[in-house]
Order: C-alpha cells, then sequence, then structure tokens
C-alpha cells in the first residue's frame, strides 16, 4: 500500500521578464504623464477623453495634451491603488455597483489626483466626450464636469444597429465636428484648426496600425507568438491611449513588430512575466475586459496551464483595425467619424458574435472565454448569448469568469482558477472525444 | 490488487473513493476536512480502504457460502468491532498528548490532581466504548473529533465537579490536544486491528466460532490482498492547495459530471450545491462537461448557508429540512446572504412568523438561485442528477422538484444516497484512466 503522495510549496517567485518594447512604453508613458503634471509650468492645456472613440489626432491639433481617466483607473489598478480610491469614492456616495473606472477615478480626485509620477494631475480644461456605445462615460463626464467647472464638448456617435456604416451616419458625425467640436476645441485652445496637421497625424497613425494589426495577426501561428490579450493589452497602450498619430508610436510599433516577428520566425511562443512560456497547450479567444488589480496572478493561471489567448476583443475597444479600417489623411473627418463608428463598444451583439466567432476560427482557438465584469454593464449585457451563439457557431466550448476592471474585492482567485481550470479540462476531454479521456 | 483513489477535499468534508480496475466501486470514506488538507486526503482515503476491505470480505465470504445467511450480520459486527478498535487506539492517543498538555503556570498546583482527573475521565470513556459501538446505537457522528469531543466535554465537567478541580483546565488540555491527535495518522497495522475486532466478536459470541473458523482461510487471504494505491486523482475546492502534484489534479466541475454520468448514465444536468459553492453542469452522453456555471465569489445560499442558519436557530443541521417540511405556508425570502441570515431570521421571529414557514422560505430561495445557476449554464435537460450534501436535504429537494417542473417541464430526477461522494467517484474514474493512458504509453514505447 503506497501512501497519498504529498508535494510541498513552489518556490518563490522570480523577477518580471519584460520584452524590450514594454521598456520601450514604460519610458513613453512616463514621459507624457510628465508633460500633464508639467503643464501648469509649460502652460500647456489637457483635455481628458476615453479610450473608445480617443480622436488623438485632433486633440493634437489644438496642442492639447491628452488625459485619459480611463488609463489613469487601469494605472492605479495595476498599481494596486484602485482599491482605495474606490472606496473613498463609495464614501462620496457612489454605489458599490458603479462602475469602478469612474470610482477610481473619482477617488484618486479626491484623495489629491496623484499621477503615477508621484506628481499632481493639473485640473482638464475640456472634457472631449466622444459617445461611442458606453452610457457611463456621458455620466462619468457630467460628474468631471461639476467637479472642475470646465467646458465638456459631446461628439455623439450613432450606435451600429444595423451592423453598417451609412453615409449619413458619417454625415452626421463631420456635422458634429466641424459645428460643435473644432470651433469649442479653438476657442478652448487658442489654437487655429489646420486640417493639414490633421493630415500629417493622421498619416503616421495608419502606419502604426499597419504594424500593429501584423503583431495581432502574428497570433494566426501556431505557436502564436504573443498572447494577444495579457500581451495585447501593453501592444494597445500607445495606440490606444495619447500617442496615436504621433512619430513616437510609428517608431513603438515598427520596433514591435521587428521584435514579434523575431520571435515568430524562430517559433517562440510569448513572453510572459516568468520568461518565455512554455508548451502551447491551449489556444483561446478571450471576450471582455481583463483583471487590472490581480493581472499577473490572472494572467499566470493562463500561462501555467499552456493557455495563450490568440485573440481577443478587448484589444479593440479603442478602434478595430483587423477588418481593414486605417485612418485616411485624405478623408480627414470622415476617417475620425468611422473610425468612432467601429470602435468595439460601438458594435452592436450581432457583430460582437460575428466577430469572435471569426476569431476562433481563423486564429484555430480552442473555444471562447468570457471574462465578465462586475461593474461594466456595457461589455456585460448579452455576454451569455454571445457565448451560446459563439459556441452554437464554432462548435467550440466556450467558458464564463467573473472579475472586475480595478475593484480588488470582485477578484476571487481560487474561484477565477477553478473555472479556468475547470474549462481548460473540459477542452482537452473535447478534443480526446467520446473515447475515455483522463 | 491494483486500486484507483479519488479524493475530492471540500470545504466542510473530505470524501474518497477507491475503485478497482473495472470501475467498480469498492470502498468509500468520508473524514472531516480540518484545517489540514494533507491530513483530511490520507484519512480519508484510508477511511475509504477500510471500507474496501470489508467489500473484499463481502466477495470473499460471500463466494465461500456466505456463512449460511449471516454474513451481513458478521459483517456488522466486525465493522463495530473494527470502528471501537479503532476508537479506543485514539483515545488512547489522545490521553497520552492531554497528559503532555499539563505543563505551566496555569496548572501550578494541580498537575497532580489535573492528571488524575484525566485518568478518570478516559476511564469512563473506554467504559461506555462498547456501547456506543453496540448493534442500533446511534452515534451522532463517525468523525473521532465529535464523538471524543461530547463525550469527554461530559465526564470532563463530572469529574472535575466531583474531585473540585478546575473545569476549563481540563477543557484546556483537551483544546489544545485534539488538533494534533486528529492530524496524526493512525498508528498500527490494519490487519491487526482487523484481528483484534475478530477476536473481540468471537469472545463475546462464542457460538459463530465454528462457523468462523470454516472461513477464517478467507479471512485471511482477504487481509493479505495488497490494496495498492495505483493512481490517485484529487479534486475539489481546496485544489489551491490541494496536497498532490499537478498530474494527479482534475477539477472538481469535471468531476462532478463524470461521478453523476457513472451513477446514472443518462445524466444530462448536474446541480451540485456544496459548502461554499453550487455548480449547474451539463455534460454529454459520455459523461464529458459541455458547459457549466457556478456561483462567483460570494457563496450565498451553498450548504454554508443552511450551516449558519442551524446554529442561529439551534438546531442540528439534519433537523432543518424536517421541520421546514411542515410549513404549509413558505415565507417569501429573497435574500441567501449569509451575512444577514442571522438577522433576517431574527427579524422575522420576532414579527411573529413559524419557525417552518421561515425554514421553508429559507430553502425556497436557496433553489432559487440554484436554477438561477443551472439556467445560464444551459437550463435542465433529461435526466437531471442533484448531488452534494444539501441533496440530502427533503425540503431542498421538494422546492427543486417543483421549480424544475415549473421551468422544464417532467424531468427524471436522480439523487443518489451515496451523492456526497459523486465529485470523488468521478476522480476515481479519472484515476483509473490515468493510469491506464500511463500503462498503454508505455506498452506504446
Amino acid at each position: 500500500m503506497t501512501a497519498t503522495k504529498i508535494v510541498t510549496p513552489k518556490a518563490a517567485a522570480k523577477d518580471v521578464e519584460k520584452d524590450l518594447s514594454m521598456r520601450k512604453q514604460k519610458a513613453m508613458m512616463a514621459a507624457h504623464y510628465d508633460r500633464i503634471t508639467s503643464a501648469p509650468e509649460t502652460g500647456s492645456k489637457t483635455c481628458c477623453t476615453f479610450v473608445p472613440g480617443n480622436l488623438n489626432e485632433l486633440i493634437m491639433c489644438f496642442d492639447l495634451l491628452n488625459n485619459l481617466p480611463e488609463v489613469n483607473a487601469i494605472q492605479a489598478g495595476l498599481r494596486r491603488a484602485s482599491g482605495n480610491f474606490v472606496l473613498e469614492a463609495e464614501k462620496i456616495g457612489h454605489s458599490e455597483d458603479v462602475c469602478t473606472y469612474v470610482k477610481s477615478d473619482i477617488g484618486m480626485a479626491a484623495k489629491g489626483n496623484i499621477a503615477p509620477n508621484g506628481k499632481k494631475f493639473p485640473d482638464p480644461d475640456v472634457l472631449l466626450l466622444s459617445y461611442t456605445g458606453c452610457f457611463t462615460f456621458m455620466k462619468w463626464f457630467e460628474l468631471l464636469r461639476e467637479q472642475y467647472k470646465c467646458e465638456t464638448i459631446m461628439l455623439h456617435t450613432p450606435y451600429m444597429a444595423d451592423g453598417k456604416v451609412t453615409p449619413n451616419m458619417i454625415e452626421y458625425m463631420v456635422k458634429q465636428l466641424k459645428e460643435e467640436v473644432i470651433p469649442k476645441l479653438e476657442r478652448i485652445s487658442g489654437v487655429k484648426f489646420d486640417i493639414d496637421r490633421l493630415r500629417e497625424s493622421l498619416k503616421q497613425s495608419a502606419k502604426a496600425e499597419d504594424d500593429l494589426v501584423r503583431v495581432l495577426q502574428a497570433a494566426k501561428a501556431k505557436p502564436s507568438p504573443i498572447d494577444a490579450y495579457f500581451g495585447g493589452i501593453y501592444y494597445i497602450g500607445p495606440i490606444f491611449g495619447a500617442f496615436r498619430g504621433t512619430e513616437d508610436a510609428v517608431d513603438y510599433y515598427r520596433f514591435l513588430r521587428e521584435e514579434v516577428e523575431a520571435r515568430l520566425a524562430a517559433g517562440q511562443g510569448p513572453v510572459t512575466p516568468d520568461g518565455d512560456m512554455g508548451e502551447e497547450k491551449y489556444r483561446l479567444v478571450v471576450e471582455g475586459p481583463p483583471n487590472y488589480t490581480n493581472f499577473r496572478q490572472f494572467w499566470k493561471m493562463f500561462y501555467e496551464e499552456g493557455a495563450v489567448v490568440v485573440a481577443s476583443s478587448y484589444t479593440k475597444v479603442g478602434g478595430v483595425y483587423d477588418f481593414g479600417f486605417r485612418h485616411d489623411p485624405d478623408k480627414p473627418l470622415e476617417t475620425l467619424a468611422e473610425y468612432c463608428l467601429g470602435v468595439y463598444t460601438n458594435r452592436s451583439l450581432p457583430m460582437r458574435i460575428e466577430m469572435l466567432t471569426n476569431y476562433v476560427n481563423e486564429y484555430q482557438a480552442d473555444g471562447l472565454l468570457i471574462n465578465s465584469i462586475k461593474s461594466c454593464n456595457s461589455f456585460s449585457a448579452g455576454q451569455l448569448l454571445i457565448m451560446r451563439e459563439v459556441e452554437k457557431r464554432t462548435g467550440k466550448p466556450a467558458a464564463f469568469v467573473e472579475s472586475d476592471l480595478v475593484d480588488p474585492r470582485y477578484f476571487s482567485a481560487a474561484n477565477i482558477k477553478n473555472r479556468l481550470e475547470s474549462y481548460l479540462q473540459m477542452v482537452e476531454q473535447k478534443r480526446a472525444g467520446g473515447r475515455a479521456a483522463a | 490488487m491494483k486500486t484507483f483513489v479519488g479524493i475530492d477535499l471540500g470545504s466542510t468534508t473530505t470524501k474518497a473513493v477507491v475503485l478497482d480496475e473495472s470501475s467498480q466501486v469498492i470502498g468509500r470514506g468520508i473524514t472531516n476536512s480540518r484545517s489540514n488538507y494533507a491530513t483530511a486526503a490520507r484519512v480519508a482515503s484510508e477511511e475509504a480502504r477500510i471500507d474496501g476491505r470489508f467489500t473484499l470480505f463481502r466477495r470473499a465470504l460471500g463466494a465461500a457460502g456466505g456463512l449460511h445467511g449471516h454474513l451481513d450480520e458478521f459483517l456488522g459486527a466486525l465493522e463495530r468491532a473494527f470502528r471501537m478498535e479503532q476508537f479506543l487506539e485514539q483515545l488512547e492517543d489522545l490521553e497520552a498528548t492531554c497528559r503532555g498538555q499539563v505543563k505551566g503556570e496555569r496548572f501550578t498546583g494541580v498537575e497532580d490532581g489535573i492528571r488524575e482527573a484525566l485518568v478518570e475521565v478516559f476511564k469512563r470513556l473506554r467504559e461506555e466504548a462498547p456501547e456506543l459501538y453496540a448493534p442500533g446505537a446511534k452515534r451522532k457522528s463517525d468523525f473521532f473529533r465529535d464523538i471524543a469531543g461530547s463525550r469527554y466535554h461530559n465526564h470532563s465537567e463530572d469529574v472535575a465537579r466531583e474531585s473540585k478541580l478546575p473545569y476549563d483546565l481540563l477543557l484546556n488540555v483537551y483544546d489544545k490536544s485534539i488538533i494534533e491527535v486528529e492530524n496524526r495518522p493512525p498508528a498500527g497495522a490494519l490487519s491487526e486491528k482487523f484481528r483484534r475486532a475478530l477476536d473481540r466478536i468471537l469472545a463475546a459470541d462464542p457460538t459463530i466460532k465454528a462457523e468462523v473458523s470454516a472461513v477464517q482461510d478467507n479471512i485471511e487471504s482477504t487481509l493479505a490482498i495488497d490494496l495498492e494505491e495505483s493512481y490517485v486523482v484529487g479534486t475539489g475546492y481546496g485544489r489551491v492547495t490541494l496536497p498532490f502534484s499537478k498530474d494527479h489534479i482534475r477539477s472538481e466541475i469535471l468531476c462532478h459530471g463524470l461521478g453523476a454520468h457513472m451513477m446514472y448514465p443518462g445524466t444530462r444536468t448536474v446541480l451540485d450545491i456544496g459548502g461554499q459553492d453550487t455548480k449547474g453542469i451539463q455534460v454529454d452522453p459520455n459523461g464529458i462537461v459541455a458547459n457549466f456555471q457556478m456561483n462567483d465569489r460570494c457563496a450565498a445560499g451553498c450548504g454554508r448557508y443552511l450551516g449558519y442558519i442551524a446554529d442561529e436557530m439551534n438546531m442540528g443541521l439534519h433537523e432543518l429540512g424536517p421541520m421546514a417540511m411542515k410549513s404549509d405556508r413558505p415565507a417569501r425570502i429573497n435574500s441567501t446572504c449569509t451575512v444577514f441570515a442571522g438577522a433576517e431570521l431574527r427579524d422575522r421571529l420576532s414579527l411573529g412568523e413559524r419557525r417552518e414557514d421561515i425554514l421553508a422560505g429559507l430553502h425556497r430561495a436557496i433553489i432559487l438561485r440554484a436554477i438561477s445557476i443551472i439556467s445560464r449554464s444551459g437550463g435542465v435537460t433529461n435526466e437531471f442528477t442533484f448531488t452534494g450534501g444539501v441533496a440530502k436535504n427533503e425540503a431542498a429537494v421538494r422546492e427543486l422538484r417543483k421549480l424544475v417542473k415549473e421551468n422544464y417541464g417532467e424531468v427524471t430526477i436522480n439523487i443518489n444516497p451515496e451523492s456526497i461522494y459523486t465529485g470523488a467517484l468521478g476522480a476515481s474514474e479519472f484515476a483509473r484512466r490515468a493510469f491506464e493512458g500511463g500503462a498503454r504509453m508505455e506498452r506504446a514505447a
């Protein structure tokens, strides 16, 4: 009779491994935060806007610094500061169910509005709401307008309910840009609008977008050289934030593409915080934002099992480029409209289903995993239906885990690990088919 | 012989199932999960092997003529005598450990008195042991901690009073010792304990001696069978810290799905309500999980919730169901939040609502939550198997039947008396398959 096998706990964690592109991005972000926090000294003005529908090229035309509240909330989540910010916002009176990006931002302001570089954020000069399907954004800026007593501009993007962009939609948006958005930005910034300057930025945008798409589509290879969700979140950082349309972004994406292509050529898998990922055992498509308070822990649950994410919808919230759209310098205002219309949050449920179904098929994924965000109605509504439909259309199994954006109270590691591992073992069993699977 | 062990480490209890090479269950064991998973796993698998030994006796003695119709009686007596042997052995360990705890400032001046009192307490515990293991005797629990604990409390209170010693000192030595004792695997060879148990029943009833002698060889040859632990698979909510290596761990969801399929091959939907989670699982005709949903980090409405309610009402967990069954007007309760359960209960009692109606309402609330989880996993498809500790609760089952019928029509609902072992059963079959797969690969190489 042999005794039950006992294993000892794992060894202590090593230092985090980073790609060179990650280090490059970190330097870019640090420089950007320094630009923002030194605005009072340099005399620059700042504009807040959101990642989906981010009109960075236009904002730059007015010499405004783009300060994105969502990105600040993500930074707070990654630095484990968001928990206290969320509590602070709840103390002010925001309910437990409110989007935790909002609460992190409001709580951060209440606690001195300190940027990741340790210096104070300046109050924004203008809030540019480019509305792309998430109703909470509107309420968020209502709160910020009240707080900062600053100007607010709204660009309304019609919802893609029928799944296509019509000339009327573009016309409606261009009219708003011409009659409302641009004149107001001119007045607030004191800078005259120069359409050629916009064209120049859009040209840069398209270059970076080409490289981004090549990076993301590298995941079609087996093994995938990237993780298109956890790694993907780093890759989208500059282009979804304040760098789209800049030389910096063009350089970064060229560098990133070369890095990924080298991995691809060498048949290597993704780099994880613990170094090179081992054997690729599962290929997943993920829907929904990640959790940021336990980002590495969450990622580790995947790579420890040999699961790599080959495509994700979240890496499309700030723009969908893999179906061919590029910013077009020849139609500067129309292209901004078309960009806003196409972002993931503005896509209807049937469009999301189709997109995810395509991803599962084109990236030869084993199935779909949904990370449902407790405090995000914009993403969560309809997710179960999306799951069922994608399952039906692809014949591949799907599963559901639940967490939150930046509220650490909603991250239950044991629960998520349990579900994820169950799902991966389910995939394994399905692969083995009807025969007795172990 | 080769055996395959599945261990399900739950938040409350740890279960083990031992399978033979033809996927037949030969033994089941259960123990409290303690704060030590490794010990719980060891104890539960040991218990399952002991139970397995009885299965082997049954097989061997049945084949040898079945003791002329007295087989059940004989095996029953053997099991009781064996359990008593085990109990006495652990009692001895507890006594020695308690004696060792009589030290330090608190005991200054009373050391001898407390030691003498301990001798008396344990003498009384040993004296009443045969009564605890008499035919038909009802024990509150089969776990040593529960049996020894409640009896120790009674006796030490009496002894303390009689010898005018502080009762709390006697409790103190017990509290410090029990965890140590229950985390120590029982010592001594099992075969010896079986032989001592056999001697005990022969001494108690010499008339069966001739009959037993006739099968003595069968008994000895059965005891000689080595139950080789060929492969172990662990599962359960404690999986994050399961004391097994990765190759030996399977998801509890898959184990429950497969276990339910083994019990009822027609199963397509499984509901498992355990201590701290509720799972809705869809399985295909091969027992492979097709989809699942479970509660998130909040364990509202799981088994533990009923535990709190029982504590709050000063009742035993097993008494809740029967009381709820007496209700004809269930209270409307929507919240299954465990934290607020006590407050809600007290509020309703103070408003004059009947205990049985409140309990019936609470059971309904739990099942409503479970139904929501099942519907998110894809609904109920015939046949439907209900597993987990809560499946033993008749009031919960009544509500479940009602709600399944309302929402999904006539569906066969399976509830196995051994349903608490569903996860361990699935795990043991995974162990058997993993071993078979490994052997196949070795042959191919």
